[in-house]
């Protein structure tokens, strides 16, 4: 932990264990906002709670003090709902104070229902429409490399989302202007706001499918520390082709109540569930 | 008033020169290059102009990121799938961010006639002055067409440009200034005032012509920003007299409903909105229909001595 409490210092590079621990600070700060909140949904800000500290607290270059940096790198998280994991890791990053996370989605809280750029430092594109990120991201990258920048772009979508045809217009579109500095994450935990993804609509084969659109495809456990971060650490060297990351998650993770439960989509923990659920990070923080 | 000119022509002129000036000026299309008057562009910056093909959706995404990258983007398309198509990105990538993105809607209103309803586009006005954060400006002849570009550009926001494919006569002299949100009194009249923009506003002062040899006096408004629109030269018009505004658009929720959100609101006075109402408008040649639909000078002329003929004027 202290290596994390610091890690604004870019010289400090946290360990995998270090990473691990953040990231069960990061699904306590889930469960306590969403609780307060009493909305918001907690599984697939669970599911994504790995990846999104391995960014933060690890792979991506950026300065809390200056969020508009320009040659810092970017991330959006294109399934917006998921809002929490990345206002927790915001905070514990030092992009605004901790107490704010509380506040999430009250009247005039810089932490709206879906992430507003205009209101929480740290957040590079506003989210909250599914299907929209990828393209913004991929005008992102566009804009880094006609600037001659070196910074990356990292895009989280869910698998649900792959269902909007815009994410394909642009899957269509980054490997013609061969947008190495994009990199996709699709948090694949399976599982959509009705029911299982595979009875709503299937996206498999998710990796066959990027392939065909000509990108790097890598196929990870996305909650295994040891195989998220040299991931993340090898789309840099990859030149030529944007790069997609297919995770597969467990929606809920860490929860084990919530886990792989579609009625967790949505839905706040009440008093006692959100004891339940804390008592059990708290026990996976040890 | 007899020259006719293409705007197309006078954005894309503007455009490049905006460009060369610029270097954070980019153009994004959607397979539209020649029907957007990009042709130019591309070939003196091939790195700057950026086709996506056939996807609106991706394009003004794709702006929206630019634009956070610092660069400032004009998007460029055939205005019915612009706006149709990309209308959730305008909303939220665009308006609700406030993304610095310029989106220029191409051969709007019944400008492809022929080619039948799915090309018209005479909603796109009331689509982007609904939502919140957008300026929307509908120029009137080519001189303000290059005018409106630059203030798009020197803007700090996403902005609604929309542009026509049918040649009109310049209505400004070349020392007219452009300003956002600022209506222009084309012609000042006591009887009744003709608010009008794009392509109508030429129309609407050959009609204010062809009422002064009748004894009406009719003031021509040219209405060229929609949003934010200009509530005190609605309001001198409405202390005047009576008001018609002429629209190639459909009157629901476009320059008619606009100016008489405004005159309701504050000095309430007998209007008449001219445009398609609210139908698909049939295949047609662009000039049949603007006839079809009454939007001529003569149909102008009418409908004004209709309505004073109701205020108790000329018997």
């Amino acid at each position: 932990m202290s290596a994390i409490t610091t890690a604004t210092q870019a010289d400090i590079q946290p360990s995998i264990d270090d990473l691990k621990a953040m990231a069960q600070v990061i699904r306590r700060h889930i469960i306590t906002m969403i609780h307060a909140a009493q909305a918001g949904h907690p599984g697939g800000s669970l599911s994504a709670a790995d990846i999104v500290t391995a960014l933060y607290f690890r792979v991506m270059r950026l300065d809390p003090a200056n969020p508009s940096w320009p040659d810092r790198d970017r991330f959006i998280l294109s399934k917006g709902h998921a809002c929490p994991v990345w206002y927790a890791a915001l905070a514990e990053r030092g992009f605004f104070d901790r107490s704010h996370l509380t506040t999430l989605r009250q009247l005039n809280s810089i932490l709206q229902g879906h992430a507003d750029m205009r209101k929480t430092p740290g957040v590079d594109m506003t989210v909250g429409s599914l299907g929209q990120g990828i393209c913004a991201g991929l005008g992102m990258a566009l804009a880094g490399k006609l600037h001659g920048k070196d910074y990356h772009v990292y895009v989280m979508i869910g698998d649900g989302e792959a269902q909007e045809g815009a994410v394909w217009e642009a899957a269509m579109a980054a490997p013609r202007w061969r947008l190495d500095n994009l990199t996709v994450i699709v948090d694949n935990n399976g599982i959509q706001n009705d029911a299982f993804t595979a009875e709503i609509m299937p996206v498999e084969p998710l990796a066959d499918k990027w392939r065909a659109f000509r990108w790097n495809v890598i196929e990870i456990d996305g909650h295994r520390m040891e195989e998220i971060v040299p991931a993340l650490e090898s789309v840099k060297a990859i030149k030529g082709v944007p790069t997609v990351i297919i995770a597969k998650t467990i929606k809920g993770r860490g929860v084990s109540f919530m886990e792989n439960v579609p009625a967790w989509h949505g839905a706040a923990p009440n008093d006692a569930q959100a004891q339940a659920a804390l008592a059990e990070i708290a026990e996976g923080l040890r | 008033m007899s020259q006719l000119h293409d705007c197309r022509d006078a954005f894309s002129a503007a455009l490049l020169e905006l460009a060369q000036g610029d270097a954070r000026v980019v153009a994004l299309t959607n397979d539209s290059l020649s029907s957007s008057k990009l042709t130019s562009f591309s070939r003196l910056f091939p790195e700057r102009l950026i086709n996506l093909g056939i996807a609106e959706q991706n394009t003004v995404g794709i702006a929206s990121g630019l634009a956070n990258g610092g660069k400032i983007p004009f998007v460029c398309g055939a205005s019915c799938f612009l706006t149709g198509r990309a209308l959730e990105q305008i909303k939220v990538d665009l308006a609700y961010s406030r993304a610095n993105v310029k989106v220029c809607g191409m051969s709007s209103g019944l400008a492809y006639g022929a080619l039948g309803a799915t090309h018209h586009s005479i909603e796109d006005m009331a689509w982007t002055r609904a939502i919140a954060n957008m300026v929307v400006i509908v120029p009137a002849d080519s001189i303000e067409t290059a005018q409106a570009v630059y203030a798009a550009a020197a803007y700090e926001g996403p902005v609604f440009l929309r542009l026509s494919r049918m040649p009109v006569p310049d209505v400004h002299g070349r020392d007219y200034q452009f300003e956002i949100g600022r209506a222009t009194w084309l012609r000042s009249g006591t009887d009744v005032t003709i608010v009008a923009n794009g392509t109508m506003v030429s129309r609407a002062l050959t009609a204010a012509h062809l009422l002064a040899q009748e004894g009406i006096s009719a003031g021509v408004l040219n209405m060229a920003t929609v949003r934010p629109i200009d509530q005190a030269a609605i309001v001198t018009a409405a202390e005047r007299g009576p008001i018609i505004t002429v629209e190639e658009h459909t009157i629901y929720g476009g320059l008619g409903s606009a100016v008489a959100e405004v005159v309701v609101t504050t000095r309430p006075t007998r209007m008449r909105l001219l445009g398609i109402p609210g139908v698909f408008a049939p295949t047609g040649s662009t000039q049949w229909l603007l006839e079809y639909f009454g939007l001529t000078a003569q149909n102008i002329c009418e409908v004004a001595r209709d309505l004073l003929r109701g205020d108790g004027h000329h018997g």
